[in-house]
C-alpha cells in the first residue's frame, strides 16, 4: 500500500500551516489532530449531519468529506476562528442568548452554516434559516431555538435591535 | 471511518490527467468535489490506488452560453448551478434540480461532472439533464468526442466515458422562446437521494398548444427514462390540466421499478404520475 506523504500549506483563522499529511487524511482530522482544532465535530462521519461544518475560501462546507490536500492554498475557517478578541461572533451569542443548543455537540456545525447564510442573506425568513440549515442535524432536536437564535444574531448583525 | 491510502495527483490540465489515467488504468480515479467518491471509500466500497485531483485543473468550472448552448463545465458545484442567472432565466429547471440536491454544503463541493459521472440511479442531475438533451464532452487522450444523455447513461453508476477520459463539460441546448422547463423531486427523507423525480420539458406555440415535449423519470430503473407515451400524449394539444394529468398518467409506462425499504414498485410507479404532472404543470406555466 501507498505511503506517500504530501507538505501541504492551508490557512486555518488566518494562520498558514504547512504540514505533512497521508493523502487519505480528512480535512477534519486535520483541523481536530495536527492542528488541535478540536471545536470541529465529526458527527455521522458520512457528509449527512454537518457537525463537521467549516468554511473553505467563504463557503459552508463538510469537513468529514474533504481531502486535507484538496484544501492546500485554501482559507479555511472554524469555530475557533469567528471570536475578535473576547468578543463572541453574534451569532454565537445568539444561540446563548436564545439557548439555541441543548447538548451542544451539533452547535459549532450549526453556527458555521448560520454565518454563511447570513453572510449572503442579512434578513433570512424562518424558512430559509431553515433551508440553509437543512444539511445540519440536532439530535435533541432543539431546532426552534437554534432558528431563534439565527434570527436573533440576524438583527444584531443588521444593527436593527438598536433602533427597538 | 478512514480511506485506504491512496497515492495522490493533483492533475494541472486535463490532458495530464488523461496521461495518468492511461498510465494507471483500473487503480486510478478522478476526483472532482468527491462527494460521491470520499464516501464510498470511506465505506470502502471504493479503493482506488491512485487519486488524480481534477480541482485545480484551470478552466473546468465556470457556465456560459455558447451560440444556442448552455455550456457548463464539469468541475461547477451545485450551488453555482442553483445561484446561475442564466441557469434561472433560460433553464429554471436546471436550476431547480441543482438546487435540490443534498443540502447547502454539499451543494457547495459537489460538482456536476462529478454527480453524472458517478451516474447514481437516484442523482437530480441525470433526470434533468436528460429531459434537456444535454450532451457530454468527454476528452480522451487522441481527441475528443460529444456523447448525447442516452447514449451517455447506461445502467447502475455505468457511464460511456472510457477509462482514460475525462468529462471536461456538460452542453445543454437553450430551449426556443416560447418553452419551459421545470424539475420535481419526491427525495428519501433521510438521505435526500432522490426515490421518483420528474423533468420537463414543453415547447408551446404563440396559441399555447404543445409543439413538443420532453419527459424523463429517475428512480425507476438503472438510468433516467424518457416517459415516450407521456410526451406523445401532449404533442399538439392544448396544454390544459385535463390534458396535462392524461399524459402525466402515462408516465410509468414501460418502467419496472425495483421494491426497496422505503418505497414499493406500486408506489413508484404511482408517484412517478404524480411528480410528472407536477413537472410539466410548472414547466408549461414557465415562460
Amino acid at each position: 500500500m501507498n505511503d506517500e506523504r504530501i507538505t501541504v500549506g492551508i490557512t486555518v483563522n488566518g494562520v498558514t500551516h504547512r504540514a505533512v499529511v497521508e493523502p487519505r487524511t480528512l480535512l477534519v482530522y486535520f483541523l481536530r489532530e495536527q492542528l488541535g482544532l478540536t471545536g470541529t465535530h465529526v458527527g455521522c462521519d458520512t457528509s449527512q449531519c454537518g457537525a463537521c461544518t467549516v468554511h473553505l475560501n467563504g463557503r459552508a462546507v463538510k469537513s468529514c468529506t474533504i481531502f486535507a490536500v484538496q484544501a492546500d492554498g485554501a482559507e479555511i475557517t472554524t469555530i475557533e476562528g469567528l471570536a475578535r478578541d473576547s468578543a463572541l461572533h453574534p451569532v454565537q451569542e445568539g444561540f446563548r442568548e436564545k439557548h439555541g443548543l441543548q447538548c451542544g455537540y451539533c452547535t459549532p456545525g450549526m453556527i458555521m452554516s448560520a454565518v454563511h447564510l447570513l453572510q449572503a442573506n442579512p434578513r433570512p425568513t424562518d424558512a430559509e434559516i431553515k433551508h440553509a440549515l437543512e444539511g445540519n442535524i440536532c439530535r435533541c432536536t432543539g431546532y426552534v431555538n437554534i432558528v431563534e437564535a439565527v434570527k436573533w444574531a440576524a438583527e444584531r448583525m443588521r444593527g436593527d435591535h438598536v433602533s427597538r | 471511518m478512514f480511506p485506504a491510502n491512496f497515492g495522490y495527483v493533483a492533475a494541472r490540465s486535463v490532458e495530464e490527467a488523461t496521461e495518468l489515467l492511461a498510465k494507471y488504468g483500473e487503480e486510478a480515479k478522478l476526483l472532482a468535489g468527491g462527494h460521491s467518491l470520499i464516501p464510498a471509500m470511506k465505506l470502502r466500497l471504493a479503493s482506488p490506488r491512485h487519486l488524480i485531483d481534477l480541482g485545480r485543473v484551470p478552466g473546468l468550472s465556470g457556465i456560459k452560453v455558447d451560440g444556442e448552448t448552455l455550456s457548463i463545465g464539469a468541475l461547477t458545484v451545485h450551488a453555482d448551478v442553483a445561484s446561475s442567472d442564466l441557469a434561472r432565466h433560460r433553464l429554471p429547471g436546471l436550476a431547480e434540480a441543482a438546487s435540490v440536491i443534498g443540502d447547502v454544503q454539499v451543494r457547495n463541493r459537489g460538482t456536476i461532472g462529478g454527480s453524472v459521472a458517478h451516474a447514481d440511479p437516484a442523482a437530480d442531475f441525470p433526470v434533468i439533464l436528460t429531459a434537456l438533451d444535454a450532451s457530454f464532452v468527454l476528452q480522451g487522450r487522441f481527441g475528443r468526442r460529444t456523447v448525447a444523455a442516452p447514449d451517455f447513461f447506461l445502467d447502475f453508476y455505468t457511464t460511456a466515458l472510457a477509462p482514460d477520459e475525462v468529462l471536461t463539460e456538460i452542453r445543454v441546448p437553450l430551449p426556443s422562446s416560447g418553452s419551459g422547463t421545470a424539475y420535481a423531486k419526491l427525495p428519501h427523507p433521510a438521505s435526500g437521494y432522490v426515490v421518483v423525480s420528474a423533468a420537463a420539458l414543453v415547447v408551446r406555440d404563440p396559441s399555447g398548444r404543445c409543439v413538443s415535449a420532453a419527459v424523463a423519470i429517475g428512480g425507476m430503473g438503472s438510468r433516467p427514462q424518457r416517459a415516450a407515451a407521456t410526451e406523445a400524449s401532449l404533442h399538439g394539444q392544448p396544454l390544459t390540466p385535463e390534458v396535462i394529468a392524461a399524459a402525466a398518467a402515462k408516465a410509468s409506462e414501460g418502467t419496472d421499478p425495483e421494491s426497496d425499504l422505503y418505497a414499493s414498485a406500486d408506489y413508484k410507479r404511482h408517484i412517478a404520475t404524480v411528480y410528472a404532472r407536477q413537472a410539466i404543470e410548472t414547466a408549461a406555466s414557465r415562460k
